[in-house]
């Protein structure tokens, strides 16, 4: 045992000593390779991350959203509604909820208005998300104004801003009085935006979905296990730009194999030639260059993971902003807890470490099979 | 034979055994900052709670993408019949899974 320890390390004291003969071309080979793979690692973790932090925040969603349909898009569910649904066996309460969307136009941002259940704000105040304050330069005390849709000028004073842990669910809310929504939208007394039913017991929901559908068919029930489902395949292998960030570097990495797999260089087959020449075994040569890819792809993998981890826990997923912001103004600054799917790694170790591995072993093979005068002159 | 006191491959397991102690960093940290983010999303969770809120705010750009979880069965084509997704997260996030799911409910 001792005896083959020893003969692999001077194996790979030989393939360091080569691989530093090249030093510029296998320097830059590490860095593409660790960029490869940091750049994979980066939207796995980010987005296994996102998906955790969603299945565990939005558990506190309402068991049911019931919107009404006219022809097509959303319109307000009258009030009677909500005496409808509370007659349905099952459904432990109902709420009328209000909210919608404002675009300001002095940052040119979006804000998503809404009535809280309890603790709503008096007449003429808000709470604004971290996210507005940022945009509006807007502490407690002070007056934002907004101009409602039917041109009236509406001002109201900060009370509070959402705490900055909470960006990831609140950044762009404004939470202000039933009063002021209404007058704000022009939204009558007795309309809602859409209904939020409490099921008491969790096996009912389905259930109550599909009573609310039979009794009113313009209803459209959302249930909370829909609304996690939406947010498990988010960002999902099988969507746009991760399929393409894949696809790229899958492509990348595929032209790097072949290039190895394709063929030696004059000075590789000369090195083989003469390594044979001189005593080494056909399967001495390929153990060389096998700790070579190992030695390459190992650290690239390793150094490119630890990176991607540093990147998207620690500085925010900071490379990823510019793409996850989009034309949004508003973007929620937060940190998402790590967490790692074993899984997910050693996957992304299987293909990108091990094809790597055997694209250099096998033009190494045929060079090493070959006649050792043939290979130096060739 | 002995061998040579400064060996190559020396330097090489020393850069691999700080890739590899940064790689077990990083699950020790996960660990780590696991528990102390705990707290963090219980309060979010209460705070979902008590608004009754639906979705994540990740993308404010467009509605649907703000609210997926509630958009409307026509989303993509939301302008007009023919509208081509033109908002930059549309092309991370996938259509709402009951968009997907119950073809026969679009007549609703």
């Amino acid at each position: 045992m001792a005896a083959w320890v020893a003969k692999q390390r001077y194996l790979i004291d030989y393939t360091v000593a080569s691989l530093l003969r090249r030093k510029g071309k296998n320097l830059g080979l590490l860095v593409v390779y660790t960029l490869l793979i940091f750049m994979l690692a980066s939207v796995m973790l980010f987005s296994h991350a996102v998906r955790r932090e969603a299945a565990q925040l939005l558990e506190g969603a309402p068991e049911v959203v019931v919107q009404r349909m006219v022809a097509g898009r959303h319109d307000l569910v009258p009030g009677d509604y909500l005496e409808k649904m509370g007659r349905i066996r099952g459904v432990q309460a109902q709420r009328g909820r209000l909210w919608g969307y404002y675009y300001d136009p002095v940052v040119f941002a979006n804000y998503t208005f809404m009535v809280p259940v309890a603790e709503a704000p008096q007449a003429g105040h808000i709470a604004i998300g971290e996210g507005i304050a940022r945009a509006r330069r807007a502490g407690p005390g002070d007056v934002i104004s907004f101009r409602s849709y039917s041109g009236r000028l509406f001002e109201l004073t900060v009370d509070k801003v959402l705490p900055a842990e909470s960006e990831i669910v609140s950044a762009d809310l404004v939470l202000l009085s039933e009063s002021d929504f209404r007058a704000f939208f022009g939204i009558a007394p007795n309309l809602y935006t859409d209904i939020s039913l409490r099921v008491a017991n969790p096996k009912e929901v389905r259930k109550v979905a599909q009573k609310i559908a039979d009794e009113l068919p313009d209803a459209r029930p959302i249930l909370r296990e829909e609304i996690l489902r939406t947010y498990e395949s988010i960002f999902s292998w099988r969507e746009g730009i991760v399929l393409v960030l894949l696809a790229g570097a899958i492509l990348a990495f595929a032209i790097l194999a072949w290039e190895k797999a394709a063929g030696l260089s004059a000075e590789e087959k000369r090195e083989i030639g003469i390594l044979k020449a001189i005593g080494w075994e056909t399967s001495d040569v390929i153990k060389m260059k096998f700790w070579e890819g190992a030695l390459i792809s190992l650290a690239a993998f390793l150094l490119g993971y630890a990176a991607a981890y540093l990147h998207i826990f620690r500085f925010s997923a900071a490379f990823l902003e510019p793409v996850l912001k989009g034309w949004s103004v508003l973007y929620p600054h937060f940190d998402l807890a790590p967490s790692i799917d074993g899984l997910q790694v050693a996957t992304l170790f299987f293909f990108t470490v091990f094809p790597y591995t055997v694209a250099t072993i096998v033009p190494i093979w045929r060079a090493a099979i070959t006649d050792p005068d043939a290979v130096m002159r060739a | 034979m002995k061998p040579p006191g400064n060996r190559a491959g020396n330097a090489a397991f020393a850069l691999l055994a700080v890739a590899l102690a940064a790689f077990a960093a990083t699950w020790l940290d996960a660990a780590v900052s696991r528990d102390r983010a705990a707290a963090r999303t219980a309060a979010n969770r209460e705070l979902v709670a008590a608004l009754e809120l639906t979705d994540l705010c990740l993308f404010t750009e467009a509605r649907y993408t703000r609210h997926p979880s509630q958009a409307d069965l026509h989303t993509a084509f939301q302008d007009h019949p023919r509208a081509l997704e033109h908002f930059p997260s549309g092309s991370l996030l996938p259509p709402p899974a009951i968009l997907t799911e119950h073809h026969g409910r679009l007549g609703r």
